[in-house]
């Protein structure tokens, strides 16, 4: 089980996730840090404080799944991963290097803790529904949770699934919606419109809760409400901003997929950590 | 040498296209910039359909737009469209013939280090297989643009397989460009050496080495793997013995095998195969990919030598 962090806690962590996500992008000289950085605050409080898993057995049965469905955002994920324990925290930096477990996109082959291996739009929530429907058959609680784009919703598989986990009452699923309203053509209403988001997801039978996908207690209580809903999965829409802490990719579409310069890096840091610097 | 991605010629290809081609629109799903879309949706911001994630969906809408009398050139990367949206071109495309253009960005693994999900390295197989399939592979930048434009003139499915990497723009623009002609890019009698994309230049590399060792490689450029041009590969088999094929791309049901299908029935002579070996490919830059996966003039050359072992 996990100890409980305070809400001071989990921001400090936040920043220490967020100087991750800069650095390794940098250190790669290429990867994803706007949709890394909106999806901070929806990640570290599910692995600190909500998913029941043991980082030093990550093939635990009992254990909650998390599957990553917007898989070019791997280096938020493997930094609360290594943070939690599943790795070293040094082992950060080899992130898409030759012979790296971090590849540029998740490989579960290739790092023990991942539980799908994604890159392609759209499939995670279909992986989620079968995992829990194969908890529910073998009898076991654990729950799975699924973090997609806004844009990922575009895909038409999104819709299939929501289907699946609906018709299947399966209440043991979390999708997450990082809603920052960018892709990276542009603005999502621009590129292809996705609202009204929440009536979609409530005429599709899923229980809705909207949020703002950075307010670490509003994260929290809606973690909880999801695992009380019964009888119906729960999507928890998270209104966020893309390249959140780093004031000069903040809803900066060409932030996406860019590594940041070592110039930029000093920026970015000084922005996370403030004139102190880190802990 | 000057260096320059196919992509650009896709780009170069599609804008000349908008300015001599009213029928031509040009359809997107999120990825403009990098597959060079971008610039024809500029120049022609009413011809251009960004369709989001949702590379399915863009296909069925293709197939509407050609019913509808225009040619809709879909783009976006080769794992997402020849892949994902594999049974739309099936059924809705080629088996009813329409005249739909599939750009395919980023084949290969010289994407680098995106890795293996952002790898294509299956197209050439996928889309071989379709019957009424036109497949072509530019080589360069300047082939790219030509490429594109032939497309657009023949009437039908066709795929164009574009990649990320700045390489080696060595065709001329003089050069001829037909649809299902190959082009002999070095003349040879003892092995030939038949490429497909920017991995030629690394085959005339090769070539360019096996002479300092006394030995004639024929160069051909494949630009269309279909339909194949059999014409030059017998010939090249009856004239030279000994064939090496070089592709970035699975050997198993790509160029290598279409060859190999074609020599086995009329004309078998030993063949090699220089191309990815049965596996995914991972994170890195596209120089140590290239030395890993075996796709260097070195790797085609001592291809070329084992080939030579086994002419009789
Ligand atoms: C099937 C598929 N199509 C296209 C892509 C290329 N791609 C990678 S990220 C991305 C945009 C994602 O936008 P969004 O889902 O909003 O993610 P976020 O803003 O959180 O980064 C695209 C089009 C892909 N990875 N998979
Ligand atoms: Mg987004």
């Amino acid at each position: 089980m996990q100890k409980t962090l305070s809400i001071e806690e989990l921001k400090d962590i936040c920043r220490d996730v967020r100087a991750d996500i800069v650095r390794m992008t940098a250190e790669a000289g290429s990867g994803h840090p706007g949709g890394s950085l909106s999806s901070v605050e929806l990640l570290v409080p599910l692995y600190f404080s909500v998913l029941n898993h043991r980082p030093s057995q990550p093939d635990w049965p009992e254990r909650d799944r998390f599957i990553l469905s917007k898989g070019h955002v791997g280096p938020v994920l493997y930094s609360v991963m290594a943070r939690t324990g599943y790795f070293p925290v040094e082992e950060l930096l080899t992130f898409r290097k030759m012979g790296s477990r971090l590849q540029g996109h998740p490989s579960m082959k290739a790092l023990p803790g991942l539980e799908s291996s994604s890159g392609s739009l759209g499939q995670g929530l279909s992986i989620a529904n079968g995992l829990a429907l194969a908890a529910r058959l073998n009898g076991r609680s654990f729950r799975v949770y699924c973090l997609m784009g806004d844009g990922e919703l575009q895909e038409g598989q999104v819709w299939e699934a929501a289907m699946t986990a609906a018709h299947y009452k399966l209440d043991n699923v979390c999708a997450l919606v990082d809603y920052n309203n960018l892709q990276i053509d542009g603005k999502v209403e621009d590129v292809k419109n996705i609202a009204p988001l929440s009536a979609k997801w409530q005429s599709f039978n899923w229980h809705v809760i909207e949020i703002d996908g950075h307010d670490l207690s509003q994260v929290l209580k809606a973690y909880r409400e999801a695992k009380s809903q019964k009888g119906k999965p729960t999507v928890i829409i998270a209104h966020t901003i893309k390249g959140k802490g780093v004031s000069f990719m903040e809803n900066a579409a060409e932030w996406h997929g860019k590594a940041p310069n070592k110039a930029e890096l000093e920026r970015a840091l000084q922005d996370i950590y403030g004139e102190e610097g880190p802990r | 040498m000057k260096m320059k991605p196919t992509r650009d010629g896709y780009g170069e290809g599609l804008l000349e296209l908008g300015r001599t081609n009213p029928d031509v629109v040009v359809l997107d799903a999120d990825l403009a910039k990098s597959t060079r879309t971008e610039w024809f949706m500029k120049q022609y911001p009413e011809r251009f359909f960004d369709m989001g994630i949702a590379e399915q969906d863009m296909l069925g809408t293709a197939a509407g737009l050609a019913l509808g009398g225009k040619i809709p050139f879909v783009t976006t990367y080769g794992v997402f469209v020849a892949g994902r949206a594999w049974d739309q071109i099936r059924t809705t495309v080629a088996y009813a013939g329409l005249n739909v253009k599939i750009g395919g960005a980023h084949g290969g693994i010289s994407v680098g280090p995106d890795g293996a999900t952002h790898q294509a390295l299956e197209e050439i197989a996928l889309m071989r297989v379709l019957p009424g399939m036109t497949l072509i592979i530019p080589a360069d930048a300047v082939e790219a643009k030509k490429a594109t434009i032939a497309a657009a003139g023949i009437n039908g499915p066709c795929y164009l397989r574009f990649a990320r990497e700045a390489t080696p723009v060595f065709t001329r623009e003089e050069d001829p460009f037909v649809i299902g002609k190959a082009n002999t890019l070095r003349e040879g009698s003892d092995v030939t050496i038949i490429a497909c994309g920017p991995i030629l230049y690394e085959a005339l590399l090769a070539g360019e080495r096996l002479q300092e060792k006394g030995i004639e490689a024929r160069v051909i450029n494949m630009h269309t793997v279909k339909p194949l041009d059999e014409e030059a590969i017998l010939k090249a088999a009856s004239e030279t013995g000994a064939i090496v094929t070089a592709e970035e791309h699975q050997i198993m049901g790509g160029l290598g095998g279409a060859v190999a299908e074609v020599l086995v029935k009329h004309k078998p002579v030993p063949v090699e195969m220089v191309g990815i070996n049965d596996t995914f490919g991972e994170s890195g830059t596209p120089e140590e990919l290239a030395e890993k996966y075996g796709l260097r003039a070195r790797d085609i050359m001592q291809a070329a030598e084992r080939v030579l072992g086994r002419k009789k």
